[in-house]
């Protein structure tokens, strides 16, 4: 039987278009990013990598990275954990819910944030009156950052888990196992390599994130401008080299990410062979 | 997991701990000020904040640091509404600094009056970056409205920059007609017709022009027009300044209920003081805004050429009824633009 497709010149067409459009979309503009900021020589990339600002802003990047990381690791389990193993009332709404961050554009989040939490705000009055100041101070920044970036854990978690059912915890639970155990024991071997893929879009996120912060930063240098908005205020202000020197390593950040999640997913690929 | 991968993590962890925490402990200042600015004054306060901090310094004793964030000077006051604690602003539209005292009643409404020369330690006007050699003979504003001349300025609506440009364009056919308001009108629709590209900001409208290659002239401020003839090479563009124009001034304040709160007061108002000085006013004219101190007027006369400067308040009674003839929708603006 001949289906569509099969003929050697339809096939090769296919294939020279994907090629085409791969490189056209992807290779060339991020060749061209890594391109730019070598453009004037080493000197330069070097003086802008090196400058204060930048390594401010790469800390602040990496803080972010950092403390959101975790957060969202321990929401995204409890609540896959609470989707897939109990019913109660409301659980398909949960479901829904968890998927607001994706729906919602980030510039719409911040603004909720700042609406929030800003000075005239409803909590931002109130924590004003204390001197807390989350709004355009790196706090904030955290704060819409696990905001934008919390479904991924879960997303990553519930298929998985409701793929796997309960039958192994129950095994354990008729042998006397703890919920920690249980936990500890089971479940989390179960969904490793899940786990650590929702992590690295996490982070990855987390990382690149610009339009929620660019909302609520208050762009003070030096203090409230991590990579992505280093970027675009390096752009506005003539300084190319500068900006694509950020560019780069935010593509780099990016790059190794998806290196190690290739990495993760072959390495799982060949355990299941195994198994 | 081996042992040698956990001590990597740790390693990565601790590092990007200790270069997070370290960013916030770079400067070991006793006093810290955050400076509100407009988005293209990034190297020009860059290069005044340090000699700021070397006279405070030597004057009382005490080493400050300088904070800067920079954005549109409306996205500023709106931040600075809701809670960014910048100690002084220093904007290049006078209205966004009345927007702190009308909306947010977080400075006087009399705050022009504190600072000479109405708050305004340096002032700028708009420029024609214009083609080299001047292809199109592009002297003064009526040479905008020529048949055959395509312009290049960012939307009034959404841009002080473009404000300027279109008041400027107004007042300019006013005083040359003799206050002739048809005329004026017959003058800017014309004008506004041959607007090529609508930019949102200045920024748009220097790439539409100078790297896309857009447009005939580049209407912005002469400080712009300057640094931009400049970083696309001094024999591609040439700058002109038409003999009437409008005066375009750069509003600093100091934010009352945030320099309380901060206990940066005096600072603050040490800080603006200095821009007023003949060290800071020869760092500001090398940027190419004009200032008033005489002596570094004369110093710098070569780079301002002589033009006749009209100020809004005396050209339109008031910034309030600027926006609201001019800007409102269904303003003068929407109507020379409908055809």
């Amino acid at each position: 039987m001949k289906r569509i497709g099969d003929g050697a010149a339809t096939r090769l067409g296919l294939i020279a278009l994907a090629v085409i459009m791969t490189t056209l979309f992807l290779v060339i503009p991020l060749a061209g990013i890594f391109y730019q900021a070598f453009a004037e020589g080493l000197a330069p990339f070097w003086q802008n990598l090196t400058s204060n600002f930048t390594r401010e802003a790469i800390g602040l990047t990496l803080l972010i990275a950092l403390l959101t990381v975790p957060v969202n690791l321990i929401f995204g389990i409890f609540l896959a954990w609470l989707v897939t193993r109990f019913t109660f009332p409301g659980r398909r709404i949960l479901q829904t819910l968890i998927d607001i961050p994706f729906a919602v554009s980030p510039v719409v989040a911040g603004l909720l944030y700042l609406l929030l939490y800003g000075r005239t705000g409803w909590l931002g009055s109130i924590l004003s009156e204390h001197d807390v100041q989350l709004m355009f101070a790196w706090p904030g920044m955290v704060l819409v950052t696990i905001f934008v970036t919390c479904p991924f854990v879960a997303r990553e978690l519930i298929p998985l888990m409701q793929a796997q059912g309960s039958a192994e915890e129950e095994a354990g639970v008729t042998l006397g196992a703890s919920g920690w155990t249980l936990f500890r024991r089971i479940t989390l071997p179960n969904i490793r390599w899940a786990l650590v893929y929702g992590v690295i879009l996490t982070n990855a996120r987390a990382i690149g994130e610009f339009g929620a912060v660019s909302v609520i930063s208050g762009s003070i240098r030096g203090e409230t401008i991590n990579l992505p908005l280093q970027v675009e205020l390096l752009y506005q202000d003539y300084n190319t080299v500068g900006a694509f020197t950020s560019a780069a390593l935010l593509a780099a950040l990016a790059i190794v990410t998806l290196m190690i999640k290739a990495l993760l997913e072959w390495h799982t690929h060949r355990r299941e062979e195994t198994a | 997991m081996s042992v040698r991968s956990t001590l990597l993590r740790r390693v990565v962890a601790t590092a990007a701990l200790s270069m997070a925490l370290g960013s916030t402990q770079a400067f070991s200042a006793d006093r810290e000020l955050l400076n509100a600015s407009y988005d293209i004054a990034r190297e020009l306060f860059a290069e005044l904040n340090p000699q700021f901090v070397e006279q405070w310094q030597e004057e009382h004793g005490e080493s400050v640091s300088i904070k800067q964030t920079h954005a549109g000077s409306s996205t500023q006051a709106r931040a600075i509404l809701q809670g960014l604690r910048a100690d002084v602003v220093t904007f290049n539209q006078v209205t966004d600094v009345n927007v702190l005292a009308e909306k947010g009643e977080l400075i006087p409404d009399d705050w022009q009056s504190r600072l000479p020369n109405y708050s305004s330690p340096y002032y700028s006007t708009m420029a024609f970056l214009v083609r080299k050699d001047n292809p199109k003979d592009i002297h003064g504003w009526a040479d905008l409205a020529g048949d055959d001349v395509a312009l290049v300025f960012p939307n009034p609506k959404t841009s002080g920059n473009g404000r300027y440009t279109y008041l400027a364009a107004w007042a300019a056919s006013n005083h040359d007609n003799g206050e002739d308001e048809a005329a004026t009108r017959d003058y800017m629709k014309k004008m506004l017709a041959n607007v090529e590209v609508f930019d949102t900001g200045g920024r748009g409208a220097t790439t539409t022009f100078a790297e896309r290659g857009i447009g005939d002239v580049l209407i912005t401020f002469e400080s712009e027009a300057n640094n931009i003839r400049n970083q696309y090479g001094p024999d591609n563009y040439e700058v002109v300044v038409p003999p009437v124009d409008i005066m375009a001034e750069f509003p600093v304040t100091w934010v009352d209920s945030n320099v309380e709160r901060n206990g940066t007061e005096d600072l603050a108002k040490g800080y603006l003081e200095y821009l007023y000085s003949p060290e800071a006013q020869r760092t500001l004219a090398q940027y190419y805004y004009r200032v008033n101190d005489d002596e570094i007027s004369e110093e710098f006369a070569e780079r301002f050429p002589q033009t006749t400067l009209l100020r809004i308040e005396d050209a339109f009674g008031s910034w309030e009824d600027v926006m609201q003839t001019h800007f409102t929708s269904g303003g003068e603006l929407d109507q020379l633009q409908r055809r």
